[in-house]
This record gives C-alpha cells, sequence and structure tokens, in this order.
C-alpha cells in the first residue's frame, strides 16, 4: 500500500512540476521583433519546487490527512438542521440587513470622494448580483450571458440621451424594461434547453451582443463608445457648476451652498443605494410569493413540477426576465456613473465576476451576496498587489467553492411559508 | 474565374481553420460523452499547449538548434506533455470531486478552472501577445499574376496533413486498443462499466490526456499559422470547438471532425463575403441555432428523458 | 371520460407500446396490470403528456390531448403520481401541496408584490386547502417538515395529497403501494376508495399488488411486452388463461 502511494504521490509530484515549470519557469520576452528566453527568479523556482514537495507530501499520507481532516467536528449540515431557527434566522438576517442600510446612508458624508465612488460601484455589483441569484440561485439556470442585459439597460440610456435626450428618471425605468424584454425574447426560444446547454447559449448571446455593439459603429459609437451621457438631477436641480439644460437650476445655488463635486458623487450613491435597497426588497418578496416557489420546485424536481401543471417556459422565464430587469437597472445607474460606456465594459469576464460574487455569497442569502459582492469589488482596490492576482483568486475560489461547499450557491434557501395550527 | 478562385480561397481558409477546431472539439467530445460535463477549460489546455511550443521553439532558437523537422517535433513533444499532464491535473483537481453532483457544479467549478489558468498564464507570460515564429514559410500560388491569387500555404498543408494524421490515429486507438475499447464500454454505460471491473477513473483521465494532446497539437499548428499567442488565445477558439462538437453531435468524434470542418467554412465565408468582425457571431449563431433546432446534432445518438 | 385507442409508442427500433386501447368511466377505478417491462409506465407517460405518442387517440372529456404539453394535460384534470416517489424534498410538506395550488394562485406579480387584500385572500384558501387534505391524509403534525426527512410511506400519501390539491378530473397512481407494509397499503386501499367515493375521482392504477388491485378495481386491463392481452372485471380477469400463463411465464 505505501509503495503504491509512493508511487502515485511521485508522480503527482512530476505533473506539478511539468505543469508548472515550463509556464512559471520560463518567460517568453520581447527582444525588438524576435522573441526570447528568460529564466525565471530564483524563488519563482524555489517557489515551483516547495509546491511540488507540499503535492508530494500530501498524497504520500493521504489518508492519514484525510483521516485527522474528517475528525475535526463539521458545520452541522444544512439538511440536517431542525426547521425552528428559520424563523430566528430571517429575523437575525434582516437585523443585520437594516443596520447595513442606515450605515450606508450617513457614511458618504464622512468619507472621501474616491470612497464613495467605489461604494457606488459595489452597490451596482450588488444589483447585478441580486438579479443575477434569482436566475442562478432560485430558478438554478446558469445564465453566463448577463452582462448583455447590463449592457442593454447601459446602452439604452446612453442612446435615448443622445438621440432623444430623455433624463435619467426616465431612462431608469425604460432601461430596465427594455433589458427584461431582450431577456423575454432571448430566453423564450432558449430556456427549454438543459442547463448546461442553456449556460453555453447565454454565454454565445452575451458575445453576440457585444459584437453587435462594438460594430455597430454609425449608432452606438463602436469601441469609441458614447460618452456625455447625463448625471441624475434631483427635482430640476443639476449637480453641475453650470446648467447645461434650460429650465432646469443647479443644486447648489437653490440651497446656497457652495458647489463641490462631492454633491453630485453622494447623490448617485443614495440613488444606487435607494435603488438596491428596493431590488433586494422585491426579490424577498418574490421569494415567497408563489412565483418563487414555482421557481424553486422546477429547480428541485422539473418533471414532478410539470406533472402538476407548471409551465416549463413560463417559470424559467419570469426568473430570467425578473434578472434582466434588474440588471437593466443597474446598467442605467452604471452608464449614469460613468458618463461614458463603450463596449468594453461588458466583456464575458464581467458576467463572470457577477456570477463569482453569486458563488462565493450565496450562502443562502441576500446578506451573502451583499458581503460578497463589497469583497470582491474592494479587495482589489485596497490592496494593489492584490488586484493582479484578482482573477487568479477568483478562478480558484470558485472551483474550492463548488468542491467544498456548492450549497452556497445552489439552495438560497427561501423563506418557508409555516403552517400555523389553528386551536 | 476570379469569383471560384476567390470562394476556393475561403473555402482552403476555411478546411484549415475548421480542422483545427475539430483537434480542439475531440476534447470536448470525448469528455461530454464519458462523463457528460462541458470541460470549460479546454480551451485554456489548448492556449497551454501554444505557449509551451513556443518556449520550446525558443528555447531551442537559443541554443542554436534549427534544424526544421526536430524543432517541430520537440515542440510538438513538450507542448502535449505539459497540455496533457494540465488536462490530468485539472480532472483530478477541479472536476473529480464534483463528479456526479448537480449539473450546474462541474460545470461552474470549469469555468473558474478557465479563469484560473487563464490568469496563470497571465501572470506567469505577461498578458501582451508574443509572435510565433513562421517555421514553416511560403506557398503554392494559382491564377494569373494581374488578378486574385490562390495561395495555398505550406502551412495550411501541414495542418491538413497532421491533422488527418492524429485523427487516423484516434480512430484506430478507439477502436483498436484496449483502452479504447474501455473508453467506449464507459461511455455506454458508466456504471456498468465499473461493475465489470474497468477502472472508470483511469479511463476518464484517460480521456482528458488524450484531448489535452490534441489540443496541444492545435495549440502548435494554430500558433504558428496566426502567428501570435495571448493568454485568451484559447477561450473564443475553446468555444469555436465546443460549437463544432455539438454542431456534429457532442459524444461523436466523427461528428466533431464534420462539426469543425463546417464551422471553419461558415466562418471563413463570412469573413470573404461580409465582414471579419461577423465571423464569431456567425459562430455563435450556428451554435444557437443548433441547439435550439436539433440538439443532438449532425451525428449525434437522440437522449430520451428517463422519468 | 378518458379514451384511449390504439395507442403506440416507437423508441428508435424498439415498440414500448404497441395498439393500447383502454377507456375510464367518470367515478370508476381501473387498473392497468402485467409483468414487469410490460409498458405500463410509458402508457402513462403517454397520457401525462410526458412522451409524444408515436400513434393512437386520447381523448380526455371529448377533447384529444396526444401529443399536448405534459402541464396543460396536468390542468384538465389529468393528474399524476410516479413509481419512484417525486416530491420537492428541500421544501416543506405544505409547501409541496401550495406548489401544487400554483395555478389557481397565479395572480399578476404586481398584486403579491403590493399584497393585495385578494393575493392575501387566495394565499389563505390555498392554504387552508393544504390543511385540509394533510389532515386528510394524516400529515397535518408534520406540514412544517422538509418533505425529503419524511418516512416512505408518508412520502407517498403526501404524493397523492399533492394530486389532489390541484382537484384532478382523474387521478393516475404509478405503482403507489410499492414499499408499504400490509398496514400501510390498507390505508391507501381506504384511500383510494374514498377518493372516488367522496370526492368523485376517477382513478387509474398500476399496480403489482394483486390483492389491492383485486380489490377496489372497477376494471382491469392487462398488458404484455406493449400489447393488450386481456380486459374485463377482477373477476374475468382471475379466469382469463392468458393472464395466467403471462404471469406464470414471468415467474
Amino acid at each position: 500500500m505505501t509503495a503504491r502511494n509512493f508511487k502515485h504521490a511521485l508522480f503527482c509530484a512530476v505533473i506539478t512540476m511539468v505543469v508548472a515549470y515550463p509556464i512559471l519557469g520560463l518567460n517568453l520576452v520581447a527582444r525588438g521583433t524576435r522573441v526570447g528566453l528568460e529564466g525565471a527568479d530564483t524563488s519563482t523556482l524555489v517557489a515551483i519546487f516547495v509546491a511540488a514537495m507540499v503535492v508530494f507530501s500530501f498524497q504520500l499520507y493521504r489518508d492519514t490527512i484525510m483521516a485527522a481532516l474528517g475528525k475535526i467536528p463539521k458545520l452541522p449540515p444544512l439538511a440536517g438542521r431542525e426547521p425552528m431557527p428559520q424563523a430566528k434566522r430571517v429575523k437575525m438576517e434582516s437585523w443585520v440587513l437594516t443596520g447595513i442600510i442606515v450605515l450606508a446612508l450617513f457614511w458618504p458624508f464622512f468619507v472621501s470622494r474616491g470612497s464613495v465612488d467605489l461604494a457606488t460601484l459595489v452597490l451596482i455589483y450588488i444589483m447585478l448580483a441580486l438579479g443575477l441569484n434569482v436566475v442562478v440561485g432560485l430558478a438554478g439556470l446558469l445564465d453566463l450571458g448577463y452582462v448583455a442585459f447590463y449592457a442593454v439597460g447601459a446602452y439604452t440610456f446612453a442612446l435615448l440621451s443622445q438621440y432623444m435626450g430623455i433624463s435619467f428618471w426616465m431612462a431608469l425605468p425604460l432601461g430596465a424594461l427594455f433589458a427584461a424584454l431582450f431577456g423575454l425574447v432571448l430566453g423564450f426560444p432558449v430556456l427549454r434547453l438543459r442547463g448546461d446547454y442553456l449556460a453555453i447559449v447565454t454565454l454565445g448571446f452575451g458575445e453576440i451582443i457585444r459584437i453587435l455593439l462594438n460594430n455597430w459603429t454609425a449608432v452606438t459609437g463602436g469601441p469609441n463608445g458614447i460618452g456625455g451621457i447625463p448625471e441624475p438631477t434631483l427635482f430640476g436641480m443639476e449637480f453641475g457648476r453650470r446648467v447645461k439644460e434650460e429650465g432646469n437650476t443647479s443644486f447648489h445655488e437653490t440651497f446656497g451652498i457652495a458647489y463641490s463635486g462631492e454633491h453630485k458623487v453622494i447623490f448617485l450613491y443614495l440613488i444606487a443605494l435607494v435603488l438596491a435597497v428596493i431590488t433586494a426588497l422585491v426579490i424577498r418578496r418574490l421569494m415567497r410569493m408563489p412565483v418563487g416557489r414555482a421557481w424553486e420546485a422546477l429547480r428541485e424536481d422539473e418533471i414532478a413540477a410539470r406533472s402538476l401543471g407548471l409551465s416549463r417556459t413560463a417559470v424559467k422565464l419570469s426568473a430570467f426576465t425578473i434578472g434582466a430587469f434588474f440588471a437593466g437597472f443597474a446598467g442605467t445607474v452604471f452608464a449614469s456613473k460613468q458618463g461614458f460606456i463603450s463596449p468594453e465594459s461588458f466583456v464575458f469576464l464581467e458576467s463572470a465576476i457577477i456570477l463569482a460574487i453569486v458563488v462565493l455569497g450565496g450562502m443562502g442569502s441576500q446578506l451573502g451576496v451583499v458581503l460578497a459582492a463589497i469583497a470582491v469589488t474592494i479587495l482589489p482596490e485596497l490592496a494593489r498587489e492584490f488586484s493582479d492576482y484578482r482573477m487568479l483568486v477568483f478562478g480558484a475560489a470558485m472551483v474550492l467553492m463548488m468542491v467544498w461547499r456548492p450549497q452556497g450557491l445552489m439552495p438560497m434557501r427561501r423563506t418557508h411559508i409555516e403552517l400555523k395550527r389553528q386551536e | 474565374m476570379q469569383d471560384l478562385l476567390y470562394f476556393s480561397q475561403q473555402l482552403i481558409n476555411g478546411l484549415t481553420i475548421g480542422s483545427t477546431y475539430a483537434l480542439i472539439a475531440i476534447g470536448y467530445t470525448m469528455v461530454y460523452g464519458i462523463i457528460g460535463m462541458i470541460n470549460f477549460a479546454h480551451g485554456e489546455i489548448y492556449m497551454i499547449g501554444a505557449y509551451t511550443a513556443l518556449i520550446a521553439i525558443t528555447g531551442l532558437a537559443t541554443l542554436g538548434i534549427a534544424w526544421l523537422p526536430l524543432v517541430l517535433i520537440v515542440a510538438l513533444i513538450c507542448a502535449m506533455i505539459v497540455s496533457s499532464s494540465m488536462g490530468w491535473a485539472v480532472e483530478r483537481v477541479a472536476y473529480r470531486p464534483v463528479r456526479g453532483r448537480h449539473r450546474l457544479i462541474p460545470l461552474i467549478s470549469a469555468i473558474g478552472m478557465s479563469i484560473f489558468l487563464q490568469n496563470y498564464v497571465h501572470l506567469a507570460q505577461g498578458s501582451r501577445n508574443v509572435g510565433f515564429p513562421a517555421l514553416i514559410d511560403g506557398s503554392f500560388r494559382f491564377g494569373s499574376s494581374e488578378g486574385f491569387q490562390l495561395s495555398l500555404s505550406y502551412m495550411q498543408i501541414t495542418i491538413f496533413i497532421t491533422t488527418l494524421v492524429c485523427m487516423t490515429a484516434l480512430s484506430l486507438f478507439i477502436s483498436r486498443s484496449r483502452i479504447g475499447r474501455a473508453c467506449r464500454a464507459v461511455s455506454q454505460d458508466l456504471g456498468m462499466a465499473n461493475l465489470l471491473g474497468i477502472d472508470t477513473n483511469r479511463i476518464i483521465s484517460a480521456t482528458f490526456v488524450i484531448g489535452a494532446a490534441l489540443a496541444a497539437v492545435a495549440g502548435l499548428l494554430l500558433g504558428m499559422y496566426y502567428g501570435s499567442v495571448d493568454p485568451l488565445f484559447g477561450f473564443i477558439a475553446g468555444l469555436k470547438a465546443f460549437t463544432a462538437a455539438v454542431l456534429g453531435g457532442i459524444g461523436s468524434i466523427p461528428g466533431a471532425m464534420l462539426g469543425g470542418l463546417i464551422l471553419g467554412v461558415a466562418e471563413s465565408m463570412t469573413s470573404g463575403y461580409l465582414s471579419g468582425e461577423y465571423k464569431d457571431v456567425v459562430a455563435f449563431g450556428l451554435l444557437i441555432l443548433i441547439l435550439l433546432f436539433k440538439p443532438t446534432g449532425l451525428l449525434g445518438k437522440p437522449e430520451v428523458e428517463k422519468i | 371520460m378518458l379514451e384511449v385507442q390504439n395507442l403506440s409508442m416507437r423508441f428508435g427500433g424498439l415498440l414500448a407500446v404497441d395498439q393500447v386501447s383502454l377507456d375510464v368511466q367518470e367515478h370508476e377505478i381501473v387498473s392497468v396490470i402485467g409483468p414487469n417491462g410490460a409498458g405500463k409506465t410509458t402508457v402513462f407517460n403517454c397520457l401525462s403528456g410526458f412522451y409524444k405518442p408515436t400513434g393512437g387517440t386520447i381523448v380526455f372529456k371529448g377533447q384529444e390531448v396526444q401529443g399536448k404539453p405534459d402541464y396543460k394535460i396536468s390542468r384538465l384534470g389529468m393528474v399524476r403520481t410516479f413509481q419512484h416517489v417525486r416530491l420537492f424534498n428541500q421544501m416543506s410538506v405544505v409547501e409541496n401541496l401550495l406548489v401544487a395550488q400554483h395555478r389557481h394562485l397565479n395572480t399578476n406579480l404586481l398584486s403579491g408584490l403590493i399584497k393585495t387584500p385578494n393575493y392575501r385572500e387566495r394565499e389563505q384558501k390555498s392554504l387552508d386547502r393544504a390543511a385540509y387534505w394533510l389532515d386528510r391524509v394524516g400529515l397535518l403534525d408534520l406540514a412544517n417538515r422538509d418533505a425529503g426527512n419524511l418516512a416512505y410511506g408518508q412520502q407517498r400519501r403526501l404524493e397523492i395529497a399533492r394530486c389532489m390539491v390541484t382537484e384532478p378530473k382523474l387521478l393516475m397512481l404509478d405503482e403507489p403501494a410499492a414499499g408499504l407494509n400490509p398496514a400501510e397499503t390498507k390505508d391507501l386501499n381506504q384511500l383510494i376508495v374514498s377518493l372516488k367515493e367522496d370526492y368523485h375521482v376517477s382513478v387509474l392504477l398500476i399496480e403489482h399488488d394483486m390483492s389491492l388491485v383485486m380489490d377496489i378495481s372497477d376494471r382491469i386491463t392487462v398488458i404484455n411486452q406493449g400489447r393488450p392481452l386481456a380486459k374485463g372485471t377482477p373477476g374475468e380477469i382471475r379466469q382469463n388463461d392468458d393472464v395466467i400463463k403471462a404471469y406464470l411465464g414471468e415467474a
């Protein structure tokens, strides 16, 4: 047995070297027009060797290590938990969420403009992740082209403002509705596909939309994008130094305070906050409604659900459309925040990031998604060195989550309706 | 005559690209046939193959070795070894632990792996694309010197021949060898094969290794054909190859070949007659249409839903 | 009420169901029996719309339903259970029954978002109906448990209750007694009879438990290797030489 273990461990260590050395240890460098090769520095080589040794010893003592790990008391598994804590859990989550919201309301007045701007981005990601969670977490439909609906929202606003001079407040519902319409139209034919095929098809749709945006230069400006997207106004008050639109007044003059660029940033942040809260509340409600139950039923056992008269297409389509709706919401806010959009912002990687947030955060609650969105967006900003490794870490984390804690994703547990005994 | 030459040129270009798609598609189709999952990271395995080949070629050049057949063979072998090891490792680390769980879990794991590998190469080798030396130069030319000239480059011929050799070898391997027979048994019924004493884990590993090795061949060929590689090089190619696999009928090896060729030709015709920008749209559009109207592909077998 | 004529189902080269005809009248329990692999469940899958039959007609309440999508057939009032119980395991028992009433509850999204009185009333009604049926099958005390945690016999009863809240005209039961102990089978026997007597539901039953079949069926259809073998009352079937041969041949 030990001899076999040894052989296997040696094999694994060799594979580690083979996989790591050529790519990490030999770097291609451009020398003029030619390509040259440089060896990596000693620390990389040492790291590769250490990695191989770690793999070797892990595989050699695999049985012992796994046995030792097995002895560590585990968290109680989800299925074994009594139904009792549900009420408690819900209450606790509401408290924490309310706390976060209150904190979030006052916080921007005490920090720098850059932080508020970043926080707005976090809120946009929260909206996106909550919306995608409806599709992936609740309805169990893996949508890899979610960013397309985000793009539809953003471009709707950009184009409407450019060609028809429509304001943010008009564009907000229009962008969301238009994205939802897109979801409806795209979803209708594809939702009868099986899970993994659906994933690929949505990915294809996402790419097609991006390529079209990139090439339909006459309308979308192609890779150059669209600029000059207006900022939101507050009851006709603009936040710029000078009033751009006739009939509007300016915020700082109305209130007789000095102009500050921060007003605009904070205002946008507050809008995003309100929208994110609305998104969360609406989705919470939906989860407890019949449609939320239908999503879960279809995810759990499609055949049984169909046998009870649930239309597979209608139920899935509702999730898909609602998810798209919130992506459109987020897209409109994003366009307004940036003032400029281009297809660059809507690549597959963006879909993958949103999916990563859902996967990492969906620990059975919206709270998880919110925390994950914060972590995923802010960590790379906090540690500059980390930002290079961000996607590497995301990828690894997605794999690890699937291996160790897939529940994190799959059952975003709805609050169950309870039957109260009528005495 | 001019039109015909132009058309033939597009056809040749399409078949060239198509045959490399077919090589990559084998990896998707074999894995899907056996464990029913989409190996989303396969495109990255192919990209790593291309990088390894380039590293080997550059290394040999630094050592002053320039005899072409030797350079190509060494590059090919290095690429195949590294890619196969990567394929094996990926299966062990990211797929085996989640095998048999809900369908979406292996897929998400695979997407994570794909992102990881992309950034692994990105961090190690930089994000810029690196030039791939044109080792096989020159071409046959047909047609008058004033008008459009049809060219069939030696590189294209190399690609055809290599693909043909690989496909023949694979078919023989699958139909004749012991591992090949076991592969077929496992893809028919994994549980049964297990009961009959086939080490299914080994067969699944073998599938990943074979797929990765063929992807490495494609990596070397396409690297030379396009003249450069970058870390995102595998993503789109992987999607295209997956499309080819679905088009031909996922799970079917002749299907992958057929699908690859059709897709390659469709793309190059779009480039030739419409615009190069839209060739990806055509590829994805084709994928969507096939999945909607004939999800079993051209040569695939229908699946009956079990109730 | 249900009229099936010359139903055929072919999978590639295999003719799983060949020219099967059967009918169910109002207020009647009809059983389909036959050796394992005779094609009984395939008949069910065709009737409930999971398979598109390759031949024959299915008329339910004067309407041709062959080839209609499954959920539409279910909404017409033909609802089935499954040979291997299919509950929504992660959902609670009562929620399993609420999902089944989805079609009655399916109001527009807005009224649910703002909780209109009408919406509350419907939600309450469906909860009441669920409670009624849980009481009827003796699961009321377990209403808030996860369905997956129930014992096997309880799961079987929940599946039947889940069909009943959809208010079907015809209930199709696929081996409801499989895996039950004698006492549970007896309860099931009484439940099925009561569904017919008290709730005016017709029942189409696939079952291997012969004593149950002979006891409650008004009429029986026997199929063997996809083909109809015999039809008649339990008394007639018991005497039928072909049937005896088919069953003995299997043993």
